[in-house]
């Protein structure tokens, strides 16, 4: 039976490359549908009701939301190629604990880093460069957050490395001389084929960056 | 079921329902672990240690090795020990299933200590807002005896916060957050919770916990004077 499978998803959402590196890791065929968050479609507001959000994979009709849930979807539906998740329970709870981590503390700073000015800016510049620390220490000098092979972590963080030169431009920093690995290690993943294909070019977002402020009042 | 030498310890705080949503997890599956009572205020070194990213409860101990975050330990869990298990095994409803879980940290929970710790309008609101959010649950809880459906799992576990947190500190609010006219299907959920032995053993007793709430909220409006 022939698997339908449909993204709804919003170009320079780094939660949405998440699920697009997971579907191209496995090699799975998908219909790639553009959201205009600004009028949200009838079928994006019917398959996630609850919060209205991108992405949404639709699996022959049934609706997963929230990426990381759906990384975990795609690797437990087809089980064939490449693993996302090590098979190992206490390496797969630290994959996701780090995956919950970068969640939680990731996304938050980086609303100002692009979005805001003054005092909120520098804390926020502040609170970034910490958590990337942390996720560096972590790392260490491993090839991939999971060791050899690409995986869970490493697909939570790297949509957000499409979004530095943004964050560097708009904040007035440079992430590669805090954190030079983390920037070594986004280079290494965007040598996969997944990634390569999945993330826009970094100056699309900043060139776009300007009018979602102002569509979004932000300026 | 192999025998093996396994050592479990729980790191912990009597209150919470992070932690004892771990330990309704560990005692579903038969497990027996050490707890160990933590004091938040003053943190021992082996929670700084075994949690140095959040320093945080719960932690669960496998054999000396950590795993922190609520959520997490209770997947790892079910991992490790694959008899009972809490979470679906179809890839589709695990994956609701995890939705729901997240829905209930991330959203009710936090929007529900806004309850506890605004007063006047800015309570209500957060009642309001509380009741928005229950009203989705409420929908899930449509002919089924739990979340998980005819028996408990993963999200009933992760919702004990609504039934025995949440719906505890009413009375130490005094606002009915949760009332049965609105929420008959809740309430009817908190009923068959409370007939599953493991959940009766496994929450704070009821005096105990009010009191703690009680003196929780007291000390919390000292401290915005």
């Amino acid at each position: 039976m022939a698997d339908e499978v449909i993204l709804l998803d919003y170009w320079p959402s780094a939660f949405g490359m998440r699920t697009r590196i997971a579907l191209e890791e496995k090699d799975i065929k998908f219909d790639h549908r553009e959201q205009d968050l600004f009028n949200k479609s009838q079928i994006l507001l019917g398959m996630n009701p609850v919060h209205k959000k991108i992405p949404v994979l639709i699996h022959n009709g049934k609706p997963v939301c929230e990426s990381l849930i759906q990384v975990e979807y795609i690797d437990e539906t087809w089980p064939k190629g490449n693993s996302l998740l090590p098979s190992d329970p206490y390496q797969r709870a630290q994959a996701k604990f780090w995956g919950d981590f970068i969640d939680k503390k990731v996304s938050g700073p980086t609303w100002v880093l692009w979005g805001g000015k003054g005092e909120e800016q520098e804390a926020g510049k502040k609170e970034f460069i910490e958590v990337l620390k942390t996720l560096e220490t972590e790392l260490g000098d491993k090839t991939y957050f999971g060791g050899e092979t690409f995986g869970y972590v490493d697909i939570a963080l790297i949509g957000f490395y499409c979004w530095f030169d943004t964050y560097e431009k708009f904040a007035n920093f440079s992430i590669e001389a805090e954190c030079p690995k983390v920037i070594a290690w986004a280079k290494r993943c965007l040598k996969r084929e997944s990634v390569a294909k999945s993330l826009p070019d970094s100056d699309k977002i900043t060139k776009y960056v300007p009018e979602l402020k102002k569509r979004l009042g932000m300026e | 079921m192999a025998e093996r030498s396994e050592e479990v310890k729980l790191l912990g705080m009597w209150a919470s329902p992070f932690s004892r949503r771990v330990e309704i997890a560990l005692t579903l599956k038969g497990l027996p672990y050490e707890f160990s009572e933590q004091d938040i205020a003053n943190k021992s070194p082996l929670l700084l240690q075994s949690n140095p990213v959040h320093k945080m409860i719960p932690v669960l101990l496998h054999n000396g090795k950590p795993i922190s975050e609520s959520l997490v330990i209770l997947e790892y869990i079910d991992d490790t020990w694959q008899h009972n298990q809490i979470l679906p095994q179809d890839p589709y409803d695990k994956a609701i299933a995890r939705f729901w879980a997240r829905f209930v940290d991330e959203q009710i929970y936090v929007t529900a200590m806004k309850v506890v710790g605004k007063v006047g309008e800015e309570r209500d609101a957060a009642v309001e807002a509380t009741r928005d959010l229950l009203k989705l649950m409420e929908k899930e809880l449509v002919g089924k005896d739990f979340l998980g459906g005819e028996s408990l799992g993963f999200v009933d576990i992760v919702a004990t916060l609504v039934a025995f947190w949440l719906m505890r500190t009413e009375e130490v609010v005094g606002v009915k957050v949760v009332p049965v006219e609105m929420f008959p299907e809740i309430h009817r959920w908190v009923k068959n919770l409370l007939d599953v032995d493991v959940i009766k053993k496994c929450i704070p007793p009821e005096d105990e916990h009010l009191n703690y709430i009680r003196a929780r909220m007291d000390s919390l409006k000292l401290k915005s004077v």
